[in-house]
């Protein structure tokens, strides 16, 4: 695929001329972090970002989401008859996104987007949708994305791949879609140094991430092995089971759907929801299959780091990111029940 | 405070050997630097574990409550007074509790450091002599300790534990002349449209995970209103009169009893000063009853009880 060297002036100017064509989504520092905002000049983003507190599985998959309305009025003929909410969806840039969170988009799609079942909004926004993604050549302590599967450097999730060479960005198509959006932008064949910079600091990046664990030692366990260990009980201690590791995991894609009413209209909206509540799992009869807080622990870790493996014969449904391992309040920290599992043992971290 | 960290061990490897208590809680080293974690130690050969530095923020009296076993916990002055609120409302008996009191020095913020390594990393961080000294990939700094303390540390006037069975370090001096309530003078002193905009903009940020309330020791109801579904009270999704209801039922739910112990704040994954809300009503409580909370078990709480001369001037 095209490769192209853009220099950070040019690229100013490429990117102002997108945002007549795109919505164009890049990471805004607001003051404490990052998060993804719509660019109102090109200089709101900050390209020299870590990665944003929260994941970009927000710009598909809002918090919540008016999927349905219907009106209960009593005169109205249509009263009653759920309709689908009017939507729109602009042709989106969605600029620096990391490649373990366009990767993360990959793994929601599993669920989202089959053969049997789409999700309209998620799948038609993700078709509007342009990832210009940028590598990490710094990677953060709390990563662990080559452990996970994916790494700093990682094409899959993207259209397109930027890296900061330091005067400029090497870019490369990553998707056809990308080929074509690259072929627009202005930019220079990629002076054979930077091509071994690019390298280099892909090298540097990945070095620096190491081995967290070993997933082929979780996928060699039984279900029930793990879901009877011992050491559940020393990883759920702490949990004060709030919504910070679900609500920041780019790849956890759990909700509730509710319908909300005022006077003779409603609607049903569809509202992030974590595993971490008791209510997620309370029944309609008042039963709670998950009512101890051990059992929600487990469920998130096994569902990441098991039963996801097991039946889509796939890796782990996590990319490494690492901010539920910064944001937990009480350092529950995956990494390390990653390892309590692979090798069942309760050694210290 | 490396001290305390021997004498915690000790105490817990005493406590447990003798069977004086079934548990210890205290914390353990964190995984990276600037957090540590919540740890509750069965055997005595799992005590070395326990740790004690300026990250132990979180507030231990919030693993206490409903508890039926006999408990030594490790609690700084807010930690005790939490305890405090818990006796009161009968959420665990003192006879259950061996209180391994901490003279707190104030509790590092984390985020507030983060700002100013401005994205840099952290990988290691020492405290020493008032200072904390942070090294990452090619760099180091030193920072005053006391300029990157918890707002309400800053601000705390009760270090030293209100209540416990031994300590594991000397008792500390007590900040004199703090001025408590700069911030909520001025919230108060804004036109009634002005205060709805800045608590409108204060909760912007809010994902409703809740991880304010479940760090709080004094949340602690089965079924918090917003969880109810029978009826359903509050709706779910980021609607602001919805996320608005949550934070000012919540803040209410806390007038009396919340101790200003920051883990609110601390917790807070998208950076919300949610404590400005509980301040307020931390300063109406002691203005309207002269009562500071979680500081004695032998007088009831004011918004539980009634005296004769209790201010009536909202009754018109």
């Amino acid at each position: 695929m095209a490769e192209r060297y853009i220099s950070k002036e040019k690229f100013t100017r490429i990117l102002d001329r997108l945002m007549s064509r795109y919505r164009v989504y890049g990471p805004v520092f607001g003051g404490m972090y990052h998060d993804f905002e719509v660019l109102k000049e090109a200089g709101d983003a900050d390209l020299s970002f870590r990665n944003t507190r929260l994941s970009p599985k927000g710009l598909l998959h809002p918090h919540s989401e008016r999927m349905f309305e219907y009106s209960l009025a009593k005169d109205d003929p249509e009263a009653g008859i759920v309709k689908e909410a009017a939507k729109e969806y602009p042709a989106t840039l969605i600029l620096g996104i990391r490649p373990c969170d366009a990767r993360a988009f990959q793994l929601v799609e599993l669920n989202y987007v089959t053969e049997a079942f789409q999700d309209p909004w998620w799948r038609n926004r993700r078709k509007a949708a342009v990832l210009v993604g940028l590598a990490c050549n710094e990677p953060c302590e709390s990563c662990f994305c080559t452990t996970a599967g994916t790494g700093p450097f990682d094409e899959t999730g993207l259209d397109i791949l930027l890296v900061d060479v330091g005067t400029g960005y090497v870019a490369r198509a990553v998707s056809k879609e990308g080929g074509t959006l690259l072929g627009s932008m202005e930019g220079d064949a990629v002076p054979s140094d930077l091509t071994e910079e690019s390298a280099r600091l892909q090298r540097k990046a990945e070095g620096q991430l190491g081995k967290q664990f070993n997933v082929d030692d979780l996928k060699s366990k039984t279900v029930s092995e793990l879901f009877n260990a011992p050491f559940w009980d020393e990883v759920q201690f702490s949990c004060i089971n709030c919504g910070t590791c679900t609500f920041l995991c780019p790849t956890c894609w759990c909700f509730d759907i509710q319908d909300e009413v005022y006077k003779e209209r409603g609607d049903r909206i569809r509202i992030w929801d974590s595993c971490m509540f008791p209510l997620f799992t309370h029944h309609g009869s008042g039963h709670n299959p998950r009512a101890q807080k051990l059992q929600r622990v487990r469920q998130r870790f096994m569902h990441k780091l098991k039963y996801y493996p097991e039946k889509y014969k796939d890796g782990i449904a996590c990319v490494g990111c690492g901010r539920c391992v910064k944001h937990c309040p009480v350092n529950i920290d995956i990494r390390h029940v990653a390892r309590l599992m692979s090798t069942s043992c309760t050694c210290p971290a | 405070m490396r001290a305390y960290t021997e004498r915690i061990r000790e105490a817990a490897k005493r406590l447990l050997t003798e069977k004086r208590v079934d548990v210890v809680i205290g914390f353990r080293k964190g995984t990276i630097p600037l957090v540590n974690e919540p740890f509750l130690v069965k055997d005595p050969k799992d005590a070395d574990q326990l740790y004690w530095d300026g990250n132990c923020g979180v507030n231990l009296a919030n693993y206490l409550a409903k508890r039926t076993d006999r408990v030594a916990v490790v609690a700084k002055g807010c930690d005790t007074r939490n305890i405090v609120v818990h006796l009161l409302e009968f959420q665990i008996k003192r006879e259950q509790l061996y209180i391994l009191g901490a003279p707190c020095h104030g509790m590092l913020d984390r985020r507030k450091i983060a700002g100013e390594l401005k994205g840099k990393e952290p990988t290691f961080a020492e405290e020493s002599d008032g200072t904390v000294k942070i090294s990452g990939r090619e760099f180091e700094v030193t920072l005053d300790r006391k300029e990157f303390l918890q707002e309400n540390c800053s601000i705390c006037i009760h270090r030293n534990p209100v209540l416990y069975d031994e300590l594991v370090g000397d008792l500390v001096e007590e900040q004199q002349n703090v001025d408590r309530y700069v911030d909520i003078r001025e919230i108060e002193a804004l036109l009634p449209a002005d205060r709805w905009q800045y608590f409108s903009k204060l909760v912007e940020p809010c994902i409703r995970c809740y991880a304010c309330r479940n760090a709080c020791p004094a949340c602690y109801c089965p079924t918090c209103f917003v969880d109810e579904s029978r009826p359903q009270w509050v709706g779910k999704s980021l609607d602001k009169t919805d996320t608005l209801t949550f934070h000012f039922l919540r803040a209410y739910h806390l007038g009396g009893r919340c101790t200003d112990c920051g883990s609110c704040e601390r917790a807070c994954p998208v950076g919300i000063k949610v404590r400005k809300f509980t301040k307020k009503l931390e300063k109406d409580i002691r203005e309207l009853y002269g009562y500071e909370t979680g500081l004695s078990v032998d007088e009831r709480p004011p918004l539980d009880t009634y005296r004769p001369g209790d201010p009536e001037a909202f009754i018109k």
